[in-house]
């Protein structure tokens, strides 16, 4: 009994299972394959609560939950909006079930690395897997309006059709705006850092002003930016220039003051100079903070960059993309530059965060004590 | 620098070679809260190869005293000649090695890379900074552990790898500010006992900063009492303890006599009464 309270995921999936026996699975729907439906979320569900744990329970939960989700997908046929009460039934029992499966992952110790690793980075990727089917089961199930939100296979589909135009969009967009206004803007604001550093009536003249830069409304200064320097990528790209640089000013100059007095006691007991304390000692002790810029500033090119594209630009390009699918009502088209352009974001970031913590290394947060 | 090494050497030119020549020092630092003299008067030669103890209540100006000497001060009025230069001419001939509270080791560096750190910024080829880096770490009792981060040591370990950095150039004269002030009783009595030895190798004149009394006893040739508000010198004793010390000469009526009188002095300084 207590194994059923503790495993109240698989319990209530079961209960679920059993109450969608005498409810309809959809409105035209074959009865064996709702048999096969419940009889199989029974029997992963009893399953389950009988072998508690270890390896066996979670390859029950994994083929359990994920098989009953393929096949509610198939009952639908090509038919949307058809679904009964039955089909959310066994949706949210599957549902359970892979809940159980996270959570039974997560409790497991694995002692070698590789596995430790896969479970890592299994468990985000069964948490997105189940967004999508989720989103894709109740789109489809309930008959949403494409227009409105279309499921995700249908964008993949999307994706799959227009590589040609999605890869010209995105050689547009962040190869050429992200990246070189990224590039620009990170490297004045650290130049600008230095130089407030080692002037200081540019710290106290600069920074104010950087501040009020950083606060120009983006949506103002983007269609300036095009009459300054044409339609192409470069207006861009001097908008993301104008979002990076006061990021990375600010937060340099923070990180430049985060060494220690008695570090830098100590390299003027060398008769270091300006330059070699700055080299030995105060870029090193900076490093954290420049890379929290260098993060911020990856997501702020990219939003720059997309947003600018919406006020005159040639006929490419992510933002250019969105905003005229948009009127064409062609909605997959948008989610799949939106996919693209989350996807190109998380590795940015991801390849910034991999370098920090290569050159970090030995700050507490990331040697971990 | 080799040369200097030479000179410190020949034990006939301790008492006629003043490495430290102060008359008159004063400091103020100006406070919201008023002026606060730091130091007040103070007058002190330190000769070639003594070991000099600074002891004191916080507030004494032991610390200012060796700051100034380092150049890290500026002294408000009166004299102080450090090699016979100003202290800011003696910084920039790097004249000394500092050793400050805590180790204050680069967490980016190994421990050889940290004890490198003078040595890259003085501009000694590859060559001289490896062997010196060996050298050092050897004298330091280290030897094994260059590869290793700092975080990857213990206090002590940490500790004996900052004496090895500010030993490394080689300068003659090592200013240590309460280097073992953060470490426990058992570590620091066996960094006191390699100290000793370290100075005797290396005829070093050293100032050293505590307010342990023992420890003050145990190391030094001459003890400076200091009592605060406004900081100055009220005793100095000369020990009368042989050059081999060891630890448990500090059960010696020797020893705890002098230590009586270093008590006795901080008394007069009326340092107890904060």
């Amino acid at each position: 009994m207590s194994n059923v309270l503790r495993d109240w995921q698989s319990s209530a999936a079961l209960v679920l299972a059993l109450l969608s026996i005498v409810l309809p699975l959809t409105d035209a729907g074959s009865v064996g394959l709702k048999a096969v439906l419940v009889l199989l979320v029974i029997t992963a569900a009893v399953a389950a609560i009988a072998v508690r744990a270890g390896l066996l329970l979670v390859v029950i939960l994994f083929v359990g939950a994920h098989l009953a989700a393929w096949l509610l997908l198939q009952s639908l046929g090509g038919k949307t909006g058809m679904a009964g009460p039955s089909y959310y039934f066994l949706l949210a029992a599957a549902w359970l079930l892979a809940w159980r499966l996270v959570t039974v992952l997560s409790a497991l110790k694995i002692d070698n690395r590789a596995g430790d690793l896969a479970i890592r980075l299994g468990i985000p990727l069964l948490f997105g897997i189940w967004v999508l089917i989720l989103w894709e089961a109740i789109v489809r199930g309930a008959g949403v309006p494409f227009v409105l939100l279309p499921p995700p296979s249908a964008i993949a589909a999307r994706i799959a059709g227009s590589v040609s135009t999605l890869a010209a969009d995105v050689n547009q967009t962040i190869v050429k705006a992200v990246l070189i206004g990224y590039a620009l803007g990170c490297t004045a604001g650290f130049a600008a850092a230095i130089l407030a550093d080692r002037f200081g009536f540019l710290r106290r003249g600069l920074l104010p002003i950087g501040n009020m830069v950083s606060a120009l409304p983006i949506i103002g200064v983007a269609p300036i930016m095009v009459m300054w320097f044409g339609f192409d990528w470069p207006s861009k790209a001097a908008v993301v220039v104008i979002m990076t640089f006061f990021p990375m000013l600010v937060n340099t100059v923070t990180g430049l003051a985060a060494s220690g007095h008695m570090e830098r006691d100590l390299m003027r007991t060398y008769a270091a100079g300006y330059w070699q304390t700055l080299a030995s000692l105060r870029l090193p002790a900076a490093m954290p903070f420049i890379f929290n810029a260098l993060k911020i500033n990856s997501t702020l090119a990219l939003i720059g960059a997309i947003v600018a594209e919406f006020f005159g630009t040639p006929v490419v390009g992510m933002g250019f993309r969105i905003s005229t699918e948009v009127g064409r009502m062609n909605i997959d088209m948008v989610w799949a530059e939106i996919a693209v352009a989350a996807l190109a974001g998380s590795v940015f970031y991801g390849v910034i965060a991999l370098l920090e913590r290569v050159v970090t290394f030995w700050h507490p947060s990331i040697r971990g004590g | 620098m080799l040369d200097k090494m030479a000179a410190t050497s020949r034990p006939t030119e301790r008492a006629t070679t003043q490495v430290v020549s102060a008359r008159k020092l004063s400091l103020t630092f100006e406070t919201n809260d008023g002026p606060v003299h730091a130091l007040s008067n103070v007058d002190l030669d330190i000769g070639k190869g003594e070991f000099v103890s600074f002891i004191g209540p916080s507030g004494c100006g032991k610390t200012t005293f060796l700051r100034v000497i380092a150049d890290l001060e500026q002294p408000s009025s009166g004299e102080i000649s450090v090699n016979g230069m100003s202290p800011g001419e003696a910084r920039k001939a790097r004249a000394y090695g500092y050793v400050f509270q805590a180790a204050g080791l680069f967490p980016w560096r190994t421990i050889e890379k940290n004890i490198a750190l003078p040595l890259e910024i003085m501009d000694y080829s590859a060559a001289e900074r490896a062997e010196r880096v060996r050298s050092t770490l050897e004298l330091v009792n280290l030897t094994g552990f260059e590869k290793k981060y700092p975080w990857q040591l213990s206090g002590g370990m940490q500790q004996r790898a900052s004496i090895a950095r500010a030993l490394a150039f080689d300068a003659d004269l090592l200013l240590m500010d309460e280097p073992f002030g953060a470490l426990d009783e058992i570590v620091r009595d066996h960094l006191n006992d390699e100290l000793l030895k370290l100075w005797a190798r290396t005829n070093k004149t050293i100032c050293f900063v505590t307010h342990s009394i023992p420890e003050a006893v145990y190391l030094s040739t001459r003890i400076v009492v200091m009592s605060p508000r406004p900081g100055r010198v009220t005793d100095v004793i000369e020990s009368t303890l042989p050059a081999e010390r060891p630890l448990d000469i500090r059960e010696s009526p020797e020893f705890l006599e002098i230590a009586h009188r270093v008590r006795e002095g901080l008394r007069a300084g009326h340092s107890y009464e904060d």
